[in-house]
């Protein structure tokens, strides 16, 4: 039964992809890219990846989509045309074709016999009902064992942020315009 | 269905300009406006369940982070940037990304003043006690960092489309 919801959401992807291909309406390829990260949060709660579907509607489904349409009231709402080129289609087969390849060399899904599950994951989860004790091992993992990989994550959105706000013109330039029109 | 419809006025379509004046149309939205009113509570119930419950299901402060954010979001979409920036208003997320960072290396800094390696939450507590108080201590400090960040972005980005 998983498998056949996991073909439909897999399909209802490439059809998506296709659609915005073709599209050249930016409105529209905003929305279906939004409705693409929805359905690819589907497919990480199939995969038990709560964690990664919680991020991926949020961030995906919602906040980027929502950067789309500000950017487009700023910018125009059609693609423009443009001729086909021979060198970038090229170029994007081969990269596509080479990361197909590389891709099959990985684990299969599942695997019990994967590198992430032979090194690391058994140590962490004998490890963690005694040194942490929290049910949730991934937190665990995520926030101590991995707490400076953690702490560089946070780091980087924040620079994130610090670069938006510079590059944007920030809150005070924006507010003094806005007291003085009203 | 047919009390409905008078009450949309016929708007002409300007392919250009409709993004841009949005806010405005959204206001009059009825069903938009009641449907996302009746669910922002709850997508900050369950942006602040997933950051507090984090340490025993699924989450932690980032998803937290993205859930409020977006709950703010959609408040701003629907009922005007400024309405937004009233509850959360600029200075406070600009103040809150530093913030929550600051709370996660701090927390590092306090347990390598005690004596400790940096980010050994041993020093906390006694044991997996203080490994669970980092553990949250470190998470609120990504939820805070994450959501304001967020909102940064957001009121950067439509506040310039207003202009």
């Amino acid at each position: 039964m998983t498998g056949v919801i996991e073909l439909l959401l897999f399909t209802l992807l490439v059809g998506l992809a296709l659609a915005i291909l073709r599209l050249k309406d930016l409105f529209a390829i905003a929305m279906l890219s939004g409705a693409f990260s929805l359905v690819s949060a589907g497919l990480f709660t199939m995969m038990d990846a709560v964690d990664v579907a919680f991020t991926e509607a949020a961030v995906g489904a919602g906040f980027t989509t929502v950067l789309f349409l500000g950017t487009l009231a700023l910018t125009s709402r059609k693609e423009r045309q443009q001729p086909f080129r021979w060198g970038p289609f090229l170029v994007v087969l081969v990269v596509g074709a080479v990361l197909m390849w590389a891709g099959l060399d990985a684990p299969v899904y599942g695997d019990p016999n994967a590198p992430i599950h032979t090194h690391l994951g058994p140590d962490f989860i004998a490890r963690s009902p005694t040194e942490i004790d929290m049910p949730n091992i991934v937190t665990g993992v995520l926030a101590s064992y991995r707490g400076y990989d953690t702490m560089g994550e946070t780091a980087v959105i924040f620079t994130a942020g610090v670069g938006v706000l510079l590059l944007l013109g920030g809150r005070r330039g924006g507010q003094l315009d806005e007291e003085d029109a009203s | 269905m047919s009390e409905v419809s008078p009450d949309a006025p016929a708007q002409p379509v300007e392919a250009a300009s409709a993004l841009e004046r949005s806010p405005m149309r959204m206001r009059e939205k009825l069903v938009l406006r009641v449907v996302s009113a009746a669910f922002i509570p709850f997508i900050l119930l369950f942006g602040l369940y997933v950051q507090f419950h984090g340490d025993y299901g699924p989450g932690g402060g980032f998803q937290a982070g993205v859930i409020l954010a977006a709950g703010v979001i959609l408040y701003g979409l629907i009922f005007g940037l400024r309405s937004a920036q009233e509850v959360v208003p600029p200075l406070v997320v600009e103040v809150g990304s530093a913030l929550g960072l600051l709370l996660y290396v701090g927390t590092g800094v306090f347990c390598l003043l005690s004596g400790y390696e940096f980010l050994n939450y041993e020093a906390l507590g006694h044991g997996s006690h203080g490994q669970h108080y980092g553990i949250i201590l470190v998470e609120a400090g990504v939820g805070i960092a994450v959501t304001c960040v967020m909102l940064a972005v957001y009121y950067a980005l439509a506040g310039r489309g207003r202009r």
